[in-house]
């Protein structure tokens, strides 16, 4: 059995540096070894690291992998997203808690098993898939839910537990210049200092790299306003003339210290939106291209450490990454006078998530990075000047800093010669859902839908979610549309729906998914997701009128105009987009009335029922 | 043709109603433009087709939700009056105890109880678990806030509509208190 | 000093100097300005989104937007203020607020913004949440059910009693209202009447104790008076001792 042993927490504080911003870190290693975040663990935390209590606390219940209640030795969350709904995953977690005797969010009598849902885990390709202890086990079936629940019961360590059981294949079907060409390590590098940081720039520039995290900005102009941003001394608010530095407005007091004016690369492996598992395959298989990438960027801007903010759900690929950084430190590609370039030092270090959607975007990262709740700061100052520990940042994605390290290597021109104008270069696709092969597809931008389902088996869909709930739902009037910035932009999902799917059941999953995931830092979003929710609850039940349709209209507009960030922003995007292109899977759900109850009448009178023993024909209700 | 209109009164305290006919002397000016169909002032048990239905408290039972349902069924327009038909109001301080609980307290551990039976006898209207404001039940046409609202918000409120024209209440008029 | 740039606020000219805020300049100019969360003696948040204003076409909260020379933001506009009402409505079902009851009624700031943006109703379905109320301390109350999540409380005790008796727990509309202390209890932490977090609270979610109801119906801060007209009364509350 998996033996949580009392916690060594000065250990603990001092393998962080007894640094706070390291909060999320030292909080992850407290839980690892305690299987809890007791709450006088809390005090003594205070206590070691000079930090009130409040805040650790703030910190401790933002995040859903943190709990203060114990979830026995063995914590089970399956993964939550429409795709593993679609393969079964309903229907298999009962399976599985009836043969542990269980319910769902409550620890077994036992005190061995916790079960419950988590949002997608990176393995759409492979659903339904749920983390064991953290650990990712993909492809479960009858057969594999009996196995663990036979290793549950024998109290097995899941170290005993048969490897294959956490076997993740790549699933690359379709590899390109990112994924299909080999990459020696250092080539990147050799290339950058032989033609200097200036010049690298240059090429980033000349092959019109544009980040591959979604939103598409482009990254040489990132770069090159990080590189001139001046580090420690804009901290000092008013600098004096010439230049008034505006300050970030707000937030927390960063528990940071200042580490001495440096500019940071920071690698956003966050990978939270439903669907995508991109970087998961990049980071498995070409983590070298991906810590090239981050090296040359340091090069160019000038910064000495890199931090790689790696999702909790990813922490299978935490040792294989370590000792890809251990490799490449040996080599000379990290660490002092890299590649024997006097004065080039930087270095990797590797930050776990806790279980936040909100994480991915790039200021509630770095809060995350700092220790804090993922809240998104108020921006600008962008993080380009005012980032991690308020110092000159560049944020990027896993695949941008793979597509930075190819285009030092390669030019450019090269890069610039693969896709469209506006958008150039490769994309990697994760293609899952109502397909005969699902996985990781390398495409040149400008391919179109239609291309796509072709290769991956799903001739007959019906509709596609590009680039996740926040991204475009299209129909299949447009499978003639092309990926890309100027037709649909994408950070890479692809979710594939065959004509049996119900379109509102859909976009439903992802309305959850969107409520679980706010933040709850502004109002529009912290209360409109629920609302949304709820609505979308009371038309599965089948109690929904038009008049609810025209609430969920005026509560969607508002989340996108008002919120405070790109969450709230597109949160309403699946629920619009679905009621514009499928209107049927809706109307066919309301009845005939304008109005209906916002409750369930007669369940609101089963307590009472209960109570009195009371059956009759006035103890009941007409719910319409 | 003067306007028909029925009242009544759900989980409130008839505050709303007492605040109605402290509309003193106005009240036979409001006399010369409405006649009251159901309403604790006529004593009318069921109301027929009106133009105004005003509902004071909100849906703490079963029984509330009957005859909320005939008014929103016989009347054009139905307004809700005071913050317990808007809100919840007071009754809604309830809606953080466990009905369990409240059940247990009254008829059970109360002061000077000895073998307490929750009553079951049909005749009495079965509560919800919690207390709900109006329009999470029927469609309100109109809503007029207060605790309860002033004579002179009602005053101004009913000669509006009377009139024909979007009720406007004043800022002083305004209040959920 | 005085200030050279300007920009217009729906077609007003306001004066501001480099730095500040929209809200900042507009509070200065003594144009009103809708909001929940800012408060002029404290760092800007922007979570309310209530200041929310157009500027130059774009959506953006004016408690958090610095001005710009020849900017041109609208905020009386009747889409904005059907939104702020929205939100305002948003708000009041998200906690339980029961204002007859509530000691705060009459001199409440979120009372006060739905009564300027004439909201009759919350008009949203009511999540009636379960929250805590924390009588332990001897001086300060806590009633959860009426905290709107502003963090002024936390930013008082913050960054003006150096106490970090308060903060936000939890996340999305879980969100919650937490004190210092390991029994979360507001009497082991170290909170003073006398704390500027004792007083700052736009709501009845913190209260001092013995001091509700003493001031009579009519005589309250918004019992005549539209905040707009008495915009920072609420932020610098007189005692009433
Ligand atoms: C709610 C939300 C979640 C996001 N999640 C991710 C993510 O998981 N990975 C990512 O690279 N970018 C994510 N982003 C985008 C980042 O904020 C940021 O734009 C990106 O990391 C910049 O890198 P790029 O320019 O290389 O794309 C997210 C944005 C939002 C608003
Ligand atoms: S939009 Fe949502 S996720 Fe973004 S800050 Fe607001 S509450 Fe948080
Ligand atoms: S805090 Fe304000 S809005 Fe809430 S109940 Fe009290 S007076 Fe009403
Ligand atoms: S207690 Fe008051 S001041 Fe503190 S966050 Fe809640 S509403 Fe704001
Ligand atoms: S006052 Fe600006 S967001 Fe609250």
């Amino acid at each position: 059995m998996t033996e949580h042993n009392v916690c060594d927490l000065p250990g603990i504080v001092a393998r962080w540096g007894k640094d706070p911003a390291n909060m999320v870190q030292i909080l992850r290693d407290v839980q690892e070894s305690c299987g809890t975040i007791p709450s006088d663990t809390l005090d003594q935390l205070a206590r070691l690291l000079g930090v009130p209590r409040v805040r650790i606390e703030a910190t401790a219940s933002f995040y859903h992998f943190f709990h203060a209640e114990s979830h026995g030795a063995y914590e089970i969350l399956f993964s939550d997203n429409i795709i593993d709904h679609m393969a079964g995953k309903e229907a298999l977690k009962q399976y599985f808690c009836e043969r542990l005797w269980l319910e769902p969010r409550k620890l077994s009598e036992d005190g061995l098993v916790y079960v419950d849902d988590t949002a997608d885990i990176g393995l759409a390709d492979q659903a339904p898939a749920m983390l064991v202890n953290g650990y990712a086990v993909p492809a479960l079936d009858h057969a594999r839910l009996d196995l663990i629940a036979e290793l549950i019961r024998a109290k097995k360590p899941l170290g005993e537990w048969p490897p294959m059981l956490f076997e993740i294949p790549d699933n690359v079907r379709l590899a390109g210049p990112l994924m299909g060409e080999p990459f020696a390590p250092g080539a990147a590098l050799q290339a950058t200092l032989a033609r200097g940081a200036e010049a690298t720039l240059a090429e980033i520039d000349a092959a019109n790299l544009r980040g591959r995290g979604g939103a598409g900005f482009k990254t040489a102009t990132k770069w090159a306003s990080c590189r001139k941003a001046e580090g420690e001394a804009l901290l000092k608010k008013h600098a004096g003339p010439p230049q008034v530095f505006l300050g970030p407005l707000g937030g927390e007091p960063s528990e940071a210290r200042f580490s001495g004016g440096d500019h940071y690369v920071v690698c956003n492996a966050d990978e939270g939106e439903p669907g995508t598992f991109k970087d998961r395959v990049l980071l498995s298989s070409h983590a070298d291209l991906v810590f090239e990438g981050m090296t040359v960027c340091a090069r160019v801007i000038g910064a000495k450490q890199g931090l790689i903010y790696l999702r909790g759900e990813y922490k299978n690929l935490l040792e294989k990454l370590k000792s890809v950084l251990a490799r490449r430190r040996e080599a000379n590609l990290l660490g002092r006078n890299i590649l024997g370039e006097q004065g080039f030092d930087f270095d990797i270090e590797i930050h776990l998530g806790a279980g936040a959607y909100i994480c991915g975007e790039e200021s509630a990262l770095i809060e995350s990075l700092e220790g804090k709740p993922g809240k998104p700061r108020n921006r600008p100052p962008f993080p380009d000047r005012c980032g991690y520990r308020n110092q000159p940042t560049v944020v990027n994605n896993v695949e941008t800093f793979a597509c930075a390290a190819k285009i030092a290597e390669r030019g450019g021109a090269w890069f610039a010669s693969i896709g469209t104008a506006q958008s150039t270069g490769s994309k990697l696709i994760s293609i899952s859902g109502d397909c005969q092969r699902p996985g990781i597809y390398e495409v040149p931008f400008g391919v179109t839908v239609q291309q796509l389902l072709i290769d991956c088996g799903a001739e007959d869909a019906h509709a596609v979610q590009v680039s996740g709930p926040s991204g475009t739902c299209i129909s299949y009037r447009e499978f003639d549309r092309r990926i890309a910035f100027e037709d649909l932009p994408t950070a890479g999902a692809f979710m594939v729906f065959s004509p049996e799917r119900d379109m509102f059941e859909v976009a439903r999953n992802f309305s959850h998914f969107f409520a679980h995931e706010s933040c709850g830092f502004c109002t529009p979003c912290r209360v409109g997701t629920s609302l949304l929710r709820n609505t979308m609850d009371k038309l599965a039940a089948g109690k929904g009128s038009a008049y609810d349709m025209h609430e969920m209209k005026n509560i969607m507009r508002i989340l996108q105009d008002m919120s405070h960030c790109g969450l709230g922003h597109t949160a309403a995007n699946p629920v619009v987009q679905t009621m514009e292109k499928f209107p049927d899977a809706y109307e066919k759900r309301l009845k005939k009335l304008d109005f209906e109850p916002a409750f369930d009448l007669d369940g609101a009178l089963t307590t009472a029922r209960l109570i009195t023993g009371r059956d009759d024909e006035w103890a009941h209700l007409d719910n319409d | 043709m003067k306007l028909k209109v029925a009242t009544c009164s759900l989980a409130g305290c008839f505050g709303c109603h007492m605040s109605l006919l402290d509309i003193d002397e106005k009240l036979f000016d409001l006399l010369k433009v409405v006649e009251f169909d159901r309403s604790p002032i006529t004593d009318i048990k069921h109301c027929g087709p009106c133009d105004i239905g005003i509902v004071e408290g909100g849906v703490c039972n079963a029984e509330n939700v009957h005859v909320l349902k005939e008014f929103r069924k016989n009347c054009k327009v139905l307004v809700a009056m005071g913050a317990c038909a808007i809100t919840g109001g007071i009754p809604a301080l309830r809606n953080n105890v466990d009905l369990w609980d409240c059940f247990q307290e009254v008829y059970h551990y109360g002061i000077g109880l000895e073998n307490g039976q929750i009553p079951n006898d049909p005749e009495l209207p079965l509560p919800f678990d919690k207390v709900h404001p109006i329009n999470e039940v029927v469609r309100i046409d109109y809503f007029l806030p207060g605790c309860p609202p002033s004579a002179d918000a009602i005053w101004k409120f009913l000669t509006d509509l009377a009139a024909g024209h979007e009720p406007k209440l004043d800022y002083e008029m305004l209040h959920y208190d | 000093m005085t200030k050279t740039c300007t920009f217009t606020l729906d077609g007003k000219t306001i004066p501001f100097e480099e730095g500040e805020t929209i809200m900042e300049a507009a509070s200065a100019a003594g144009v009103y300005i809708p909001h929940l969360c800012h408060h002029p003696e404290f760092k800007p948040h922007g979570s309310c989104k209530l200041c929310t204003v157009n500027i130059g076409g774009r959506l953006g909260a004016a408690c958090t937007n610095r001005a710009a020379d020849g900017m041109k933001v609208d905020s009386e506009t009747e889409a904005l203020n059907a939104d702020r009402r929205a939100l305002t409505q948003m708000l009041f079902v998200e906690g339980n607020h029961i204002c007859p009851s509530c000691e705060k009624s009459g001199n409440c700031q979120l009372q006060a913004v739905a009564y300027h943006l004439e909201m009759l109703t919350p008009h949203f379905t009511h999540f009636y949440p379960a929250r805590d109320i924390d009588a332990s301390h001897p001086d300060v109350l806590i009633e959860r059910n009426r905290c709107i999540l502003c963090e002024l409380c936390v930013r008082a005790s913050r960054d003006v009693d150096g106490k970090n008796v308060f903060g936000i727990g939890g996340r999305g509309i879980k969100s919650r209202l937490i004190v210092n202390s390991a029994s979360g209890r507001l009497a082991d932490t170290n909170m003073s009447v006398t704390d500027r977090a004792a007083e700052v609270c736009p709501t009845g979610a913190i209260l001092r104790k013995r001091h509700g109801f003493t001031v009579p119906i009519g005589k309250r801060l918004y019992d005549h008076h539209d905040i707009a007209e008495v915009p920072e009364a609420g932020l610098k509350e007189p005692r009433r001792d």
